[in-house]
């Protein structure tokens, strides 16, 4: 039995509470042991890690990434997205529909968790297409799919727009007690835009996007979460209305859950001075007080989870015209990170922070996972949380580098990375 | 390799108005005086740019300002080719940077550059070692426009300062009303701009202008009345529900010219729809209307951004 204990540690973990200096030991892939008697408990022969004082934390869970696999291999496919992902710090990531062809069938969802098996390095969970094609209109077999492994079911970067269809689904989802996933903008309103309204869309001449298109689409869903009683996941939350709308919503019992992006705590829409098309996004970045409205959401618990919302591109897509240029950004290797910053400034306590990132999303997903809990799996990561560096896309294991993050200073880094016991990043430190 | 700037003008390219200073703007103008003199000459051509080549790389449909900045160049005895690239037909981005790259090989002195999207001509003066002049991307900036504009009521007020000026019509995607907007405020001019609400961009009264949404009350006492050409072309929504009822509430004629000064001018980028922003009568009041002297200044301003612009490699070249 391959067995590993993890000496020197300070055991991190949101989901009990564990903030300790002991150890841990991992047996045959599950969590052994915890704290005082996990040295004693240690078969002989085990791999001795030792942790050196740093935090050893569950791994982390990314619940928004844009597979490239299949369809769109040449910008990344499933094992650089892996790659990345455990380089990351991220044992499970939960892959959206949007791939080529769309995970609307349960042969397509079925072939990627396949080859996230074969390849043994990430936990890659996926939700499956809300309708079919993504095309708004029909609904999938959510009872099938989710049977065949999808966590949930959203239509990825596409609103599900027409009332009647996101009614259904929500009614149908929560027959077998599915969770809806929404990418929250009111198409219509939001057509032909590529920025935030306002001053500075004015001045470069981009057409903009009222924020008010976020807190539309959420409100009309949230009288339909009302009605059905469905699980309701808002993607991406980006704005102050519309995480004052969840706020209240929560309030109310309502079982509704939102996560953002670190692009959203991180930038302003400042950043797109310049034509800057890395940091064109979908929603696209907001002013300052709604930057720091996510803040603040974060740090009283409204906004559930941080995921990275990982969506590659290549250099033809974003050396374009703002307007041509195509949306989003990747994010799995500088999720924790810039997540830490939330930390380091003051913002959000550390254990708000990595409960955002490991426990608040296995909860919404009601995957068993995220935890430092006797027999579960041994998926960790060792950070060191102070350590200085500087974000160097050209490093990063991911295929792209469309990241507006590059050279930016940062505080805490990844050291190894463990899914089940077995040491898949990190392993020559 | 010294790149350093003219005194005069201290830019490499001329991409906006905005990060102008009014020292920069004179020095176009005062340079643009003589060559407006040199124009109405029987003799109109100079050598001073003499074996530059300039490109004019339309990627939108232009006469009036190719063609100010083609007899400008060739005013001033350079070499000056047009090339018109069809942007729908095209995978867009592609030709636009591989375009950019192939005309640089090519040792171009200056490039003058349209182009439908907002930020395009930065995206390709990036990959430039000439000079680029903007002449309009997407509904951002067309500063020679502005440039012109300011010439031409400099030369019949005297001075821009102190004066009130309307911008009337289309504003939401006017380039032109953006950089006549940010020239205006650099130059010490009041700023009025008259409109639907659906034809103002949000926020716009952050960028130095009094919004009006009514032409007699927009119009009243100002020394200068822009009309902007209503933009069919872009209308990809229901901004007016109707020509005629935009013409009714916001069309120039002499009723609402009325409430100007008296002596209040009118100018219009051209080309005019008739009708439309602008009635006939008004457009061709001769006491009032300076549209035909817009253009004769379009040329002698581009004469003169050429000319700094490419002095700036003179020196270079010559050091």
């Amino acid at each position: 039995m391959p067995s590993t204990l993890f000496k020197n540690a300070r055991l991190l973990d949101p989901w009990t509470h564990l903030d300790q200096t002991g150890d841990l030991l991992a047996v045959d892939g599950a969590i052994r042991a915890i704290g005082a008697d996990a040295a004693a408990a240690a078969p002989a022969g085990a791999v001795i890690v030792d942790c050196e004082g740093h935090c050893l934390a569950p791994g982390l869970i990314d619940m928004r990434v844009h597979l490239s696999e299949p369809g769109h291999e040449y910008l990344e496919d499933i094992e650089t997205t892996s790659r990345a992902a455990v380089a990351g710090g991220i044992t499970s990531l939960v892959a959206l529909p949007g791939t080529e062809p769309v995970l609307d069938e349960v042969s397509t969802v079925e072939f990627v968790s396949r080859r996230a098996r074969k390849l043994g390095l990430v936990n890659i969970y996926a939700y499956g297409a809300a309708t079919r094609g993504l095309a708004g209109k029909e609904l999938t077999e959510m009872g099938l799919l989710a049977q065949a492994g999808a966590v949930g079911f959203t239509d990825g970067t596409r609103a599900i727009a027409d009332a009647l269809v996101m009614r259904r689904a929500l009614s149908y989802a929560r027959t077998f007690d599915q969770l809806i996933v929404q990418h929250p903008e009111e198409p219509k309103l939001a057509a032909g835009g590529a920025v935030t309204e306002g001053e500075i869309a004015t001045r470069l001449g981009l057409p903009g996007i009222t924020p008010v298109a976020e807190l539309i689409m959420i409100e009309r869903d949230l009288h339909l979460v009302e009605i059905t009683g469905a699980r309701y996941h808002v993607a991406h939350v980006s704005t102050g209305a519309a995480i004052e709308a969840i706020r209240r919503a929560k309030a109310r019992g309502l079982p509704v859950t939102c996560d953002t992006a670190p692009a959203y705590f991180m930038l302003n829409e400042t950043a797109i001075e310049e034509y800057r098309t890395f940091t064109k996004l979908s929603p696209p970045l907001r002013p300052e007080a709604d930057r720091r409205a996510v803040v603040e959401g974060l740090r009283d618990g409204t906004i559930d989870a941080i995921a990275s919302d990982h969506r590659p591109h290549d250099q033809d897509s974003k050396r374009l015209p703002f307007t041509s240029a195509a949306a989003g950004i990747i994010g799995l290797e500088t999720l924790l990170p810039l997540a830490l910053t939330l930390h380091h400034k003051g913002d959000v306590p550390l254990a708000r922070v990595l409960r955002a990132l490991t426990q608040a999303p296995a909860d919404i997903l009601r995957l068993p996972i995220g935890r430092l809990a006797l027999g579960a799996a041994a998926d960790l990561v060792l950070i060191d949380l102070d350590r200085p560096y500087r974000i160097r896309a050209e490093q990063f294991k991911s295929k792209a580098r469309n990241t507006p993050f590059d050279g930016m200073p940062v505080q805490g880094c990844v050291l190894k990375t463990f899914v089940a016991g077995r040491n898949v990043y990190g392993a020559e430190r | 390799m010294d790149k350093s700037p003219s005194p005069l003008f201290p830019h490499r390219h001329l991409l906006g108005i905005d990060g102008l200073k009014a020292d920069d703007i004179n020095a176009i103008l005062d340079l643009a005086e003589g060559y407006v003199e040199q124009n109405r000459a029987d003799d109109k051509k100079r050598t001073v740019l003499r074996g530059r080549t300039i490109i004019n790389l339309f990627f939108e449909n232009s006469t009036r300002t190719r063609t100010s900045f083609e007899l400008a160049g060739k005013r001033l005895g350079a070499d000056v080719i047009n090339m018109s690239v069809d942007g729908t037909s095209i995978k867009k981005g592609e030709t636009l940077i591989d375009t950019a790259m192939t005309l640089n090989a090519m040792h171009l002195d200056a490039l003058v550059v349209r182009h439908h999207e907002s930020g395009a001509v930065h995206l390709l003066a990036d990959k430039m070692n000439c000079a680029v002049i903007n002449a309009g991307d997407g509904a951002h900036e067309h500063p020679t426009q502005a440039l012109l504009d300011a010439l031409t009521i400099r030369r019949r007020k005297g001075s821009l300062k102190g004066l009130t000026v309307a911008i009337c019509g289309d504003i939401l995607h006017s380039r032109v009303a953006r950089s006549n907007i940010a020239l205006l405020n650099i130059m010490g001019a009041r700023v009025r701009v008259v409109a639907p609400r659906t034809l103002l961009p949000a926020q716009i009264e952050r960028l130095g202008v009094e919004v009006f949404h009514d032409m007699a009350r927009g119009l009243a006492d100002v020394d200068i009345i822009m009309m902007l050409r209503l933009q069919m072309e872009r209308m990809n929504g229901n901004f007016l529900p109707s020509l005629r009822e935009y013409f009714h509430f916001y069309g120039l004629d002499q009723a609402k010219l009325a409430k100007a000064k008296p002596d209040a001018l009118i100018m219009h980028p051209g080309p005019i729809n008739r009708g439309v922003e602008i009635d006939s009568a008004v457009a061709d009041d001769i006491d009032r209307s300076l549209i035909l002297g817009q253009v004769e200044m379009g040329v002698a301003v581009r004469m003169a951004c050429l000319d700094l612009l490419m002095r700036t490699d003179a020196k270079r070249n010559d050091a």
